[in-house]
């Protein structure tokens, strides 16, 4: 069979579907949302079923259902979502699962796209769940369906832990072939689904009897290697989770890095729980042990562990020890300097970013693309408020990105949902302020709506405006309850938030087009007047939901170089030259609020741009 | 032996079918292919690089798919800035093709600052051996399709030498990967950049540039 180019997601989601995964359920968060794509695509008979929850507490209650039947099933989230679904998950192990639980939650050193740096190995070792830690994007041909067996086996959830590195990663892999789910065998009617505290107390024995002899099937897993460097026996041993045995071995193939010295390399594929015996054999000629793992000091602390409990001489060198970095991503470069500052070997070669003389780089943060109703939307807002004492409490989601210049308007952002709910607690503490809170229509559902409900309960004050794109737009445009569309391919009446938030009891709901600049700061004014909770839905799609209008096209011979558009807009597709403002055709979208905001009518829409 | 390339530009601009192309070439060749590509919040207008690694033969597997720095033989940049960026990724002895028109960034705008990548040019011409400048604008215009610059560069790297694939492969590529309408556009595609590599490196023979050694310094 021919290999083919495929990304890390879309291995693991492949994979799943050649173990006879039979529901997949998942939020979108990156690194992750490539997985349950890559199922919902390769489902051509809808056999397995796939969706899109509301949010990842939703996914992982509605898959241990499944399982509780016997089916095999998957949950996919980033690691902030593992966050929301951490009720269900804590619980679900003490009670246990039956067909094949597998959580597959994508990890971002960095962070590239997230909110925090946590490490989901240590959430397996909180919640006492398994966890299994690819270092290469096809080992996840074997890790994935190796997930479900130890899952059943067990009969316990099991967590695949990804990193960006992996999950964005490219390879040439054979395709695994989907083999159709099983009929699942039923749902067992028995006492132990349900946790009350004498089977909670019951499962936490079972737990502690299960993960020692986990540990032990471990111990002799096949992707747990030791790599041996150069001649004679080892005593320095490089310890290596997930990307960094890739660094290392590529830092240690560098002749200066590893000097003449012997070095064993030694991956942890199943970090929790930890494979004692196999590591206390690789540290059998070791005298001193070099960690590298990217986020948390796991596997050094589980060696520190061994190395006291069963008294070994030997010193652990990581992250506690300040000999390896602890934050951020590692790469082949710092898997060098840290390697050769453990082995002794000549600190390598600089490789200067900048030179004195070279030219200033332009600064190119990620910024709203030209045409985004987002921008539409705070402008409008920050011009009805103009003149008044605003707070605005972001969310997570391309609207984030209103924190930039010349927007600023985003004051807070913490956490999925969160936005309603901080802007609540800011208006309490400083009653004379306006305290906005932006949501997109994604999150609006996933977890806003019990925020709301949480203002009108307690008559706190609040002018929630819902940002309406018709889409989840960050992480790749996935549908959502307000779209109507799901993974099963079916298009069904949309929910509606308008209605949503009117049966909650809002003192005013108003719907705008944030690209009719009059009509959406009425709208505004018309929420504030109204006072309570009120809120403004502002409803446009994503500029990659739709074609382009045609471009704006600015007259030089009206254009004043005031610069009122790029100050108040800072639109991409504005170039300033020679004093005066130029529209890049190739960017711009057609929205029309520059022309909107231009006090000299120098931009207009009418003519199209000569290309 | 592993080759390495870093593709590098702004979100949207089309470095994914590049590297989709070279890796392709790489597997129908039947040797190891690495790539990794930026997703998530940079794809907003910020800067995203792609990495994409080679074996020579079938057993010479990357270690990894992010270019370590310093290892990469050859750059596509799709942006004069963007451009001078990635110098960090490259070999002394690497070659460079960049699309000659600038994209300012929002922050360029707002602070009034005229940015138009001459410098970065100038800078770029000092410091990488086989620099290729291509007018993708006029390319393309030529071709009458602006959304074939990612191939026209492409082309240009294979025309560079650098690249180690053939004009003809990444053809091949073309046919197996983009949509049958396409097909004939991205082959000109891939003729012109080449035969822009190739009269600039027949102009560049002979001429020794100040390149190189000045960006790796040791340590301490």
């Amino acid at each position: 069979m021919a290999t083919e180019l495929l990304m890390g997601n879309a291995i693991i989601g492949l994979s799943a579907l050649a173990a006879g995964v039979g529901l997949v359920a998942g939020y979108p968060g990156t690194p992750s949302t490539e997985i349950l794509e890559t199922v919902a695509a390769n489902n051509p008979d809808g056999k397995v079923h796939v969706e899109w929850s509301t949010n990842e507490k939703a996914a992982f209650e509605v898959a241990a259902g499944a399982s509780y039947a016997g089916v095999r099933c998957m949950v996919t989230c980033k690691q902030v979502g593992l966050n929301v679904a951490a009720d269900p998950l804590m619980s679900l192990n003490y009670v246990g699962v039956k067909g094949g639980y597998v959580v597959v939650c994508a990890d971002d050193p960095g962070p590239i796209s997230s909110q925090t740096e946590q490490d989901t190995r240590r959430f397996g070792s909180f919640s006492k769940i398994p966890v299994l830690d690819p270092a290469t994007p096809e080992e996840c041909l074997e890790l994935v369906p190796y997930a479900f067996e130890l899952s059943e086996r067990y009969a316990t959830p099991v967590i695949v832990r990804p990193t960006t590195r992996i999950c964005h990663a490219y390879t040439g892999v054979e395709r695994p072939v989907p083999v159709p789910p099983a009929q699942p065998e039923g749902f067992d009617y028995d006492p132990k689904w349900v946790i009350f505290p004498p089977r909670a107390l019951r499962g936490h024995h079972e737990i502690n009897d299960r993960l020692p002899r986990i540990a032990a099937d471990f111990a002799t897993h096949p992707l747990n290697t030791v790599t041996h460097l150069g001649q004679g026996p080892a005593a320095c041993v490089v310890f290596t989770g997930g990307v960094s045995h890739g660094y290392a071995l590529e830092a240690l193939s560098n002749p200066q890095v590893r000097g003449d010295n012997a070095v064993d390399v030694v991956h942890i594929a199943t970090p929790f729980p930890f494979p004692d015996d196999f590591a206390a054999q690789a540290l059998a000629d070791a005298r001193d042990v070099l960690v590298l793992e990217e986020l948390d000091s796991v596997i050094e602390d589980d060696l520190l562990r061994i190395a006291g409990a069963r008294h070994l001489p030997v010193t652990v060198h990581g992250k506690r020890t300040h000999e390896a970095k602890d934050a951020g991503e590692n790469s082949v470069e710092s898997a060098a300097r840290d390697i050769a500052a453990f082995l002794g070997t000549p600190a390598q070669a600089a490789l200067n970013a900048q030179q004195p003389d070279a030219p200033q780089l332009p600064v190119r943060p990620p910024v709203l693309c030209a045409g985004c109703p987002h921008r539409s939307s705070f402008y409008a807002v920050k011009q009805a408020l103009r003149g008044k004492k605003v707070a605005y409490a972001g969310d997570i989601g391309c609207y984030t990105l209103g924190n930039a210049a010349p927007l600023n308007t985003t004051d807070t952002c913490l956490c999925m949902g969160a936005g309603i709910t901080v802007a609540q607690g800011a208006h309490i503490a400083e009653p004379d302020a306006v305290n906005v809170a932006f949501v997109g229509d994604s999150t609006f559902f996933a977890s806003g709506i019990t925020g709301v409900v949480n203002a009108v309960y307690n008559q706190n004050q609040l002018l929630l405006v819902v940002l309406d794109n018709s889409t989840t737009a960050m992480t790749g445009m996935q549908p959502h309850p307000g779209t109507g569309l799901t993974m099963m391919g079916v298009k069904h009446d949309p929910i509606s938030i308008s209605a949503v938030l009117k049966a909650i009891g809002l003192s005013c709901v108003v719907e705008a087009n944030p690209h009719d600049n009059a009509a959406a700061i009425a709208a505004v004014k018309q929420a504030v007047a109204a006072g309570g909770v009120s809120a403004v839905i502002f409803k446009a799609p994503c500029t990659h939901l739709v074609k382009p209008a045609p471009s704006a096209v600015v007259d030089p011979q009206l254009c004043t170089g005031c610069r009122t558009c790029i100050k108040q807009l800072g639109c991409p597709a504005f170039i300033w030259k020679n004093g005066k403002l130029v529209i890049d055709p190739g960017l711009c979208w057609g929205c029309t609020l520059c022309e909107q905001v231009c006090p000299f009518d120098a931009i207009s829409h009418r003519e199209v741009a000569d290309k | 032996m592993t080759r390495s390339i870093v593709l590098s530009g702004i979100g949207g601009q089309g470095t994914v079918l590049a590297s989709r192309l070279i890796a392709s070439v790489a597997l129908s060749r039947g040797v190891p292919v690495r790539t990794a590509e930026t997703i998530g919040m940079a794809q907003r207008g910020g800067t995203v690089l792609t990495h994409v690694r080679y074996g020579d033969t079938p057993t010479d597997v990357p270690h990894t798919s992010l270019v370590p720095l310093g290892a990469a033989s050859l750059a596509i940049a799709f942006e004069p800035g963007e451009a001078q960026r990635v110098l960090p990724y490259l070999t002394p002895d690497a070659a460079m093709v960049v699309a000659r028109r600038a994209i300012p960034p929002t922050t360029a705008t707002l602070a009034g600052v005229d940015y138009d990548g001459s410098d970065q040019l100038a800078y770029l011409k000092q410091q990488v051996p086989t620099l290729v400048v291509v007018d993708g604008d006029a390319v393309c215009r030529a071709l009458g399709n602006p959304r074939v610059l990612n191939v026209v560069l492409l082309g240009a790297a294979a025309g560079t030498g650098m690249l180690g694939m053939e004009a003809n492969e990444l053809a091949c590529a073309v046919e197996r990967l983009v949509k049958p309408a396409f097909i004939d556009i991205n082959k000109q595609a891939l003729e012109a950049g080449e035969r822009i590599a190739r009269a600039q490196s027949s102009e560049l023979a002979g001429t020794v540039p100040d390149h190189g050694a000045r960006r790796w310094q040791p340590l301490g």
